[in-house]
């Protein structure tokens, strides 16, 4: 934790500080925008990224009958719906009494590592490899799918391929490409019949093969700039993570884990459905943004870090042998010194990723899978609480019901929220190590966009129409007139208005 | 077998004019305009892996919302383009197409485009009135266009609409 006067987060003098905006306004609701406070000689004073939280989903599910809930809550986001879908399940787990059946857990279980498989993917072969494989100062035109595409075509395929695959495993398991129904409060309302089994089996073994290329990218890449990678926006923060009950990485089920920066156990195996005990959520008057912290610290030292870092450096094994093999290789490569690194993300995202692959495998050869008894209903119960790892961290659904079975309270928090501070930390240092005292170029500004797509947060994206997606810098004078604006429109081409 | 054409709704219901496109499909499900050679499919965005939706079509027809174009639509045949989006997790249909070549080796089946002009997207509202005025002009040119299932015929319609 750096000193709070050095921190970057607050500027002693703004008022004679020049102000420039990276705007990343990527949707509707919910957009995300750094700035920086520099002063004459381009000296950084202060960094805050500011998220446009969006907080109309709470809302936007009280009044409604709590079985909705699992099939709306997939609208609040189009990137991840079935984490939503299956921790709104949970939550309801609890208000209907249920323990839920082997064959609902394995159903419910094999969707999600879909979603984390489908959700890795995409993330590093789509929004991090342009960065990770042209470098951060590239060509603006080379850092997308497309650049990659053409400089490394097999990678781009496997990427296509494996993101397809796993929202195969999603339609078989939800029922439906999107606005899926398959998991319900007590359980799911569907099986996988042996057909579906087997056509998914049919390409898990390249599926996992691929993905183990993946980690060896990811490995490759850091081998190749070790400096760059284990130093590039590198912090030292808390972590928090659910584990299973023997202390393994369990992306669906578990109890609270949290670790301060210097490894000690906070808090271990704690019962989620009293989150609220540990863990806070402060505001700040210049975010939107809530920032959670843990309890037992304060707002000012409590923050921490979720994640794929968090989780594969946090567990105490992974319980499949390939991703087992390359946690230890993770953990044990430079002298532990890329578990701490903010790129670290990608590799252990991969790492996760061939987990998931392995996790699918399993499932589809267990005969439980085709099992009949689908649903479990107990005691009625007020109050739901369902906390699942989705693919950026720890997502927390809490809800209350009335005697009408309507929800009338609830709130959601998301992976992205939990990396607020964490990801204002990573920004800080990479504003103090590239952007300190130089010249601002838009090489230099995407170097902050790699720290953020490290975290991979996710701006409340279900709404995208077309026309809807520029990206502005704006820089002002220390009056706080507008001297330049520089605007890159949604198909990426910068502009200036003139 | 696939239908030979594509109709690739892209939208969120539940968010205002979002739901623009799901809601011009659902006025196609079922119905005789569609069957037999037109698929049907939506989702939230466009992403990578729908350049496997893409094969073995002879046209794909994208719909979407779009809080620019003139009402109430615009109808257009477009192409591969290469798009140099920063981030985000959504794919143009312009880019989508430019990924098929680059995945395939061969050009994507000839694309066109319906936006239909929406104007308020919040979480929670309704389609909006002038967006379901919008919405109905489209749904005739959308019918019309099912019923043809000619690629000449809807690049006449891109003179005359």
């Amino acid at each position: 934790m750096t000193d709070k006067k050095d921190n970057l987060e607050t500027a002693a003098h703004p008022e004679n500080l020049r102000r420039v905006a990276i705007d990343p306004v990527s949707r509707i609701e919910g957009h995300g925008k750094v700035t920086l406070l520099l002063d004459e000689n381009d000296r950084v004073h202060q960094v805050r990224l500011h998220i446009v939280e969006f907080r109309g989903f709470e809302k936007f599910v009280q009044g409604r009958p709590y079985w909705e809930a699992p099939v709306m809550v997939q609208r609040l986001c189009g990137i991840c719906p079935v984490s939503h879908h299956i921790a709104a399940s949970k939550a309801m787990d609890m208000i209907v009494g249920a323990t839920i059946t082997p064959t609902a857990e394995k159903v419910r279980r094999l969707m999600h590592y879909g979603q984390i498989l489908q959700s890795h993917a995409l993330h590093f072969f789509h929004l991090s490899a342009p960065d990770l494989l042209f470098g951060f100062d590239s060509d603006v035109a080379k850092r997308n799918i497309v650049g990659i595409a053409a400089a490394y075509p097999e990678i781009a395929k496997q990427g296509v391929l494996l993101r397809k695959y796993g929202q195969e495993v999603i339609r078989v398991t939800a029922g439906k490409r999107i606005h899926g129904t398959g998991s319900i409060p007590g359980g799911v309302n569907k099986n996988v019949s042996a057909e579906e089994r087997d056509y998914l089996l049919k390409d898990i073994g390249q599926i996992i093969a691929w993905s183990g290329e993946a980690v060896a990218m990811a490995r490759r890449l850091f081998e190749q700039n070790l400096d760059l990678y284990n130093n590039f926006g590198r912090f030292e923060a808390h972590t928090l993570n659910l584990v299973r009950a023997d202390g393994a990485l369990d992306l669906y089920h578990g109890g609270l884990r949290a670790r301060d920066l210097n490894g000690n156990m906070l808090f271990d195996h704690y019962d989620y459905s009293h989150y609220w005990d540990v863990i806070f959520e402060d505001v700040k008057p210049w975010s939107y943004m809530k920032f959670p912290f843990l309890r037992s610290l304060g707002p000012d030292a409590g923050w921490y870090r979720v994640g794929p870092l968090s989780r594969v450096t946090q567990c105490d094994f992974i319980p499949s042998p390939l991703a087992e093999e390359q946690r230890k290789a993770f953990l044990a490569f430079d002298n532990g010194n890329a578990a701490g690194a903010t790129l670290g993300f990608h590799w252990a995202r991969m790492i996760e990723m061939l987990h998931a692959a392995e996790v699918i495998q399993e499932l589809l050869l267990d005969p439980d899978l085709q099992g009949n008894d689908l649903v479990s209903i107990g005691e009625r119960q007020e109050r739901g609480v369902g906390v699942i790892e989705a693919p950026r961290g720890t997502l927390i659904h809490h809800y209350k019901v009335d005697e009408h079975d309507q929800i009338v309270r609830c709130n959601l928090i998301v992976s992205t929220t939990h990396n607020n501070q964490a990801m204002n930390e990573a920004i800080r240092q990479v504003a103090r190590q590239y952007i300190d005292g130089r010249k601002l170029t838009e090489g230099l500004l995407n170097h902050i966009e790699v720290a953020i797509r490290a975290f991979d947060p996710c701006l409340s994206c279900a709404t995208h129409a077309l026309g809807k997606m520029p990206l502005e810098v704006e820089l002002l004078d220390a009056e706080g007139s507008r001297v330049d604006v520089l605007t890159r429109a949604s198909d990426g081409a910068f502009c200036s208005p003139g | 077998m696939v239908a030979l054409i594509l109709v690739f709704a892209v939208g969120n219901e539940s968010r205002g004019d979002d739901a623009l496109a799901p809601l011009l499909l659902r006025s196609l499900e079922g119905s005789a305009d569609a069957a037999g050679r037109v698929e049907l499919i939506e989702d939230y965005q466009l992403q990578v892996e729908h350049v496997t939706d893409l094969t073995g079509r002879s046209a794909v027809l994208f719909v979407d919302a779009d809080v620019s174009c003139a009402e109430p639509f615009h109808f257009s045949e477009i192409a591969a383009e290469r798009d140099s989006s920063y981030t985000s997790h959504v794919m143009t249909p312009f880019a989508l197409l430019h990924t098929y070549r680059q995945v395939y080796g061969i050009d994507a089946p000839p694309a066109f485009m319906l936006r239909i002009r929406g104007y308020n997207f919040e979480l929670g509202k309704p389609l909006s009135d002038k967006a379901a005025a919008n919405l109905e002009a489209a749904t005739k040119l959308m019918r019309a266009l099912c019923a043809e299932g000619d690629l000449q015929r809807w690049r006449q319609r891109l003179v005359n609409v």
